[in-house]
Formats: structure tokens, C-alpha cells, sequence
């Protein structure tokens, strides 16, 4: 038995400075629509928090419930960072799969401030996250710079490969309605863009954005009592925490573990999460057809690729010149144009993946459809030790 | 006498600043900031962490800089010139800890140079520590 994904549904991408409510309504009921279901069919909705808009963004799978109209549903929240909307359809597909709910709806948006996040308000001493503002001014880009200087090092990485990975990216998302931004670019733009946290620039980090997603979630036996015989499934979803010790700066941490008592593991934290989630499918890099990472900064896509085994440590570049990861190459990266075009809408980010990874499985995305695409693999990374793998298969 | 940004996290004695981590007695595992409680690492049941003095020399795991003021609660100096943070890795330890870097621009620094440790004010007074050349 598998769980479906029968519906997906967006809210474009923006600084369109509304409640998150509507983002992520609009997307509910876009995934309701493509799905062929009605709400009051919903058993299950699970919401992914936001933790900039209040109590309701809190509570947020209550709030949508309210706002499509009280149904009777059962309803959870959860925050997970940028993992939130993946860890929002493992709760569903795992009500599902427990037999107690046979369709779920699970939704996320987001309305961010302009600039860089910034930690909740007040005094909060005891908050990492807090502290790092507070004692280094250590910003989010901060941490990216961190680690493509790091990737420069190690492999011989250029600013001109960075730009590259914006170019590719930004000629994808020019043909996706739903991206935030959808002009071409230059290396020579990007390169040319304001320094924000060395070696990166403007044009290599991602920006905050609003926007929602949501995917109607189904047993497959109620997809085949609705008539659809070849459905996307979710082969796999991994949510895996680090394993002591980590030995990656992250944030927001001041320091990583020890090494001092017990060696690294042979996986590293973004691997081990790709792994969970290859092994739960019983698949391996080699059968994926695409992937969507968390592109956070450009040259968190190159270690991404190699991270999820696309190739091997210090090769992703040679991929990204060859053109095998740009739409009509060999293996797509961020055929969706990624968070270089999207923004980062943090509760909806993962959930926008998997419409992406839907999409492009039914052979429905347009002039950015991925030929032949059978598995997709969607990846990503946040906050506190949170991280998701997707895998959807048809 | 000046005060420190944080309590407990590093000392200044005589002009030396030193990062103040925790060690596990009984697998010498190192936490920074310090804990309380038991160790991190999970396959140890060590429940006696005593604060220790960390290695004051480490190499550049890697370097970045924040060419534009960050949000509160940071209190940006003005006018404002880029804040350089260095993550610095102690052999000892096994662990590698992030600071800002003293008298250093990313021009100067490269991935396994030496640094050592020193402390210097935050632009609103308190002091924090700081990476800074190897003397």
C-alpha cells in the first residue's frame, strides 16, 4: 500500500504583502480542484506553521480548517523550519497509511518581512538563535557564505560556477507561472550584483518570499475508487535528524560537535537525509530523473547535487558546465527554477517541491516538463537539525 | 572593568581571552558553549561535565563577512564597515567554532590558515571573542 499525491495547487510566489491565510487557501483550493475532491471529504488536514504572522500561523491547520469552513476534520500544526511542509505530509501520509484516514490536505503559506530574517523579538538569551544575532551578527547569508568559501577550498569552485548555477536556474523559473521572478540572466548580472556575505553576491542568495502550497494526499485504494489507476506516489519521505557527531557548522550553532570521542559519521547530515530516503524507496541516485534541492544560496545546489548522489564530491560543477543538470539536460536540478526564482516561503517550500515533483511526473509542467521524468527527489534543509527527502515516483 | 556579552561562554584574564567549553570526564567529548547535565554524545552515559579552557590557536574551517548591517538584536557600529566571521577548527576539541574576526578582512584569510583567539567590543560596549592573526 502507498499514499498518492492526487492533487497539487500553488499561490504564485511574491512580496504581495497579504495575509498568509490566502496563499495558502487559494493553494488549498487549487489542490481540492486538480485533485477532483470536495473538502468535506477531507478527513485529515495538516497544516505547516508559520512563525512570523501570530497565533494563527501557529495553530495554522485550524486556521485553514476555519477559513474552508468547519468540516469536522481532524486537523495538526507543525514547525519544522524549512522542513515544516515536508514533515506536514509525512503526519498525513503517516495517518494514512495507518489505515485511519483515507484522504488528507496538507497546506502551507507564508508572508515574510523585507530583509533578513531575524530571530523573534524580545530579550531571549537563552535562544541560539537569538544569540547569534546578538554576539556575531551571523545572518543566514552569513552561514551560506560559510559554506560556498568552504566549497571553494575543497574543490576549486568560482564565483563564475555560482553564477552559472543563477543562470540555469532563472532561465527555468522564466517559464514558470508561479515563480516570484521569471527574467533571464547573466552571469555578468549576477557577478556583477552587490557582495551580501563573501564570495556570495545578491543574485546567488535566495530572497524571502510570500506565497503558499498545498497536495490533497490519498490511500491508494480511494485513488482507484476516484478512477485514477496511475497515480503519482510517495515513495518515500525522510525526515531524519544528525547523527552525533555533526561536524557541519549549522545554524544556527555557534560551534559543531565534538569529534574528540567518536569519528563523524560516514554520512554527513544532508546526505544521511537522501539516504533515508533512497533506502525507504528502495531506490538510488541512479534512478532519479530529477531533482528539486534547497538552493538556498547557488552554491548550495552544487553541494546538494553531490550530497544526494547525483555525483561524486567535487564534480557537480563539471555537471553544471556540461548543461546535464539545466531543463533539457540529462538530470534536471530545479526544474521549477528553484528558490533563485521562487524565494524562500518557508512552510510552503517543501509542499511547493512536491507539486513540482506531481507535476512534472504527470507530464504537466509545461514548457519545463522533464521528458520521460518516472522519479523525482525533492531535498532540503533547515533550521535546529530539521531535514527532508522526497521521493515521488509514477 | 568591562563587561562580557555573555556569562560563562569566555574569560579575559590579563589581556589572554580563552572560549570556556564543556568536557565529559568520561569520554572527553567537548561542547561549546558550555552544558550542563550529561553528555551529547549518545552513546556515553558521562553525567560529569566539568568547564574546560579551549585550544586558543585553530585553522580556518572557512570565512565570510556581512557586507550589510544584520537586524537587531546585533547593534551595528556606524558607520557601518562588513563585520568578518571566521569558523575556526581546534584539533583538540574536534570541534569548530564560530567568531568574528579581529583586524582581519576576507582579503587576509584563506581556508587552513591559523588563527588564535582574542576579544574585542561589540559596537554598543560589552566585549565578545574574536578571532584574530596568529601572534
Amino acid at each position: 500500500m502507498s499514499v498518492v499525491v492526487l492533487g497539487a495547487g500553488m499561490h504564485p510566489w511574491g512580496k504581495w504583502g497579504r495575509p498568509f491565510t490566502e496563499y495558502g487557501l487559494a493553494a488549498a483550493r487549487e489542490a481540492l480542484r486538480d485533485a477532483d475532491v470536495s473538502w468535506p471529504e477531507v478527513g485529515f488536514l495538516v497544516g505547516a506553521d508559520t512563525i512570523r504572522n501570530g497565533y494563527p500561523g501557529f495553530v495554522s491547520g485550524a486556521t485553514y480548517a476555519r477559513a474552508l469552513g468547519w468540516s469536522g476534520a481532524r486537523i495538526a500544526s507543525c514547525y519544522a523550519a524549512c522542513a515544516s511542509g515536508a514533515q506536514a505530509i509525512d503526519i498525513a501520509r503517516t495517518r494514512i497509511l495507518a489505515g485511519l484516514c483515507d484522504v488528507a490536505l496538507v497546506v502551507g503559506a507564508d508572508s515574510t518581512p523585507k530583509g533578513f530574517f531575524k530571530p523573534v523579538g524580545g530579550e531571549r538569551p537563552d535562544d541560539p538563535d537569538w544569540l547569534r544575532f546578538r554576539l556575531l551578527g551571523a545572518t543566514n547569508p552569513a552561514y551560506f557564505g560559510l559554506y560556498a568559501r568552504r566549497r571553494m577550498a575543497l574543490h576549486g569552485s568560482t564565483p563564475g560556477d555560482f553564477a552559472a548555477v543563477k543562470v540555469k536556474n532563472a532561465r527555468a523559473g522564466a517559464l514558470n507561472p508561479l515563480a516570484r521572478y521569471r527574467k533571464p540572466v547573466t552571469a555578468a548580472e549576477v557577478l556583477a550584483s552587490p557582495m551580501v556575505a563573501d564570495p556570495l553576491r545578491l543574485m546567488d542568495i535566495c530572497a524571502t518570499s510570500d506565497g503558499g502550497a498545498a497536495v490533497v494526499l490519498a490511500s491508494e485504494d480511494y485513488a482507484r475508487r476516484r478512477g485514477v489507476t496511475d497515480p503519482v506516489r510517495l515513495a518515500a519521505v525522510s525526515t531524519v535528524t544528525p547523527t552525533f557527531p555533526n561536524a557541519v557548522l549549522e545554524l544556527p550553532e555557534f560551534a559543531t560537535d565534538s569529534c574528540a570521542a567518536v569519528p563523524p559519521p560516514a554520512r554527513p547530515f544532508r546526505a544521511a537525509i537522501a539516504h533515508a530516503a533512497y533506502e525507504e524507496a528502495g531506490l538510488g541516485p541512479q534512478d532519479v530523473s530529477f531533482a528539486e534541492v534547497y538552493d538556498l544560496s547557488t552554491a548550495l545546489e552544487l553541494d546538494w547535487m553531490e550530497d544526494v548522489g547525483l555525483c561524486p564530491p567535487g564534480e557537480a560543477e563539471k555537471l553544471l558546465r556540461a548543461g546535464d543538470t539545466a531543463l533539457g539536460g540529462r538530470l534536471p536540478v530545479n526544474p521549477s527554477g528553484g528558490l533563485a526564482s521562487f524565494g524562500e516561503a518557508i512552510p510552503a517550500q517543501a509542499i511547493a517541491q512536491v507539486c513540482e515533483l506531481s507535476w512534472q511526473l504527470r507530464g504537466r509542467a509545461g514548457e519545463r516538463q522533464v521528458a520521460g521524468a518516472r522519479v523525482g527527489l525533492a531535498v532540503n534543509q533547515g533550521l535546529f537539525g530539521h531535514g527532508s527527502a522526497v521521493i515521488a515516483t509514477r | 572593568m568591562t563587561t562580557l556579552a555573555i556569562d560563562g561562554w569566555f574569560t579575559v584574564e590579563d589581556g589572554v581571552t580563552h572560549l570556556l567549553g564543556a568536557r565529559c570526564a568520561a569520554c572527553g567529548t567537548v561542547t561549546f558553549p558550555p552544558r550542563t547535565g550529561f553528555c551529547p554524545n549518545p552513546g556515553c552515559d558521562g553525567e560529569h561535565l566539568e568547564v574546560t579552557r579551549l585550544s586558543r590557536r585553530g585553522r580556518v574551517w572557512s570565512y565570510t563577512d556581512s557586507c550589510y548591517p544584520p537586524p537587531a538584536p546585533y547593534v551595528a557600529a556606524e558607520p557601518y564597515a562588513p563585520v568578518t566571521l571566521a569558523a575556526v577548527e581546534l584539533e583538540r576539541e574536534g570541534i569548530v567554532v564560530l567568531g568574528q574576526v579581529k583586524g582581519l578582512t576576507v582579503a587576509d584569510l584563506e581556508v587552513g590558515m591559523e588563527l588564535e583567539l582574542t576579544c574585542g567590543p561589540l559596537a554598543d560596549g560589552p566585549l565578545v571573542w574574536m578571532w584574530g592573526a596568529a601572534s
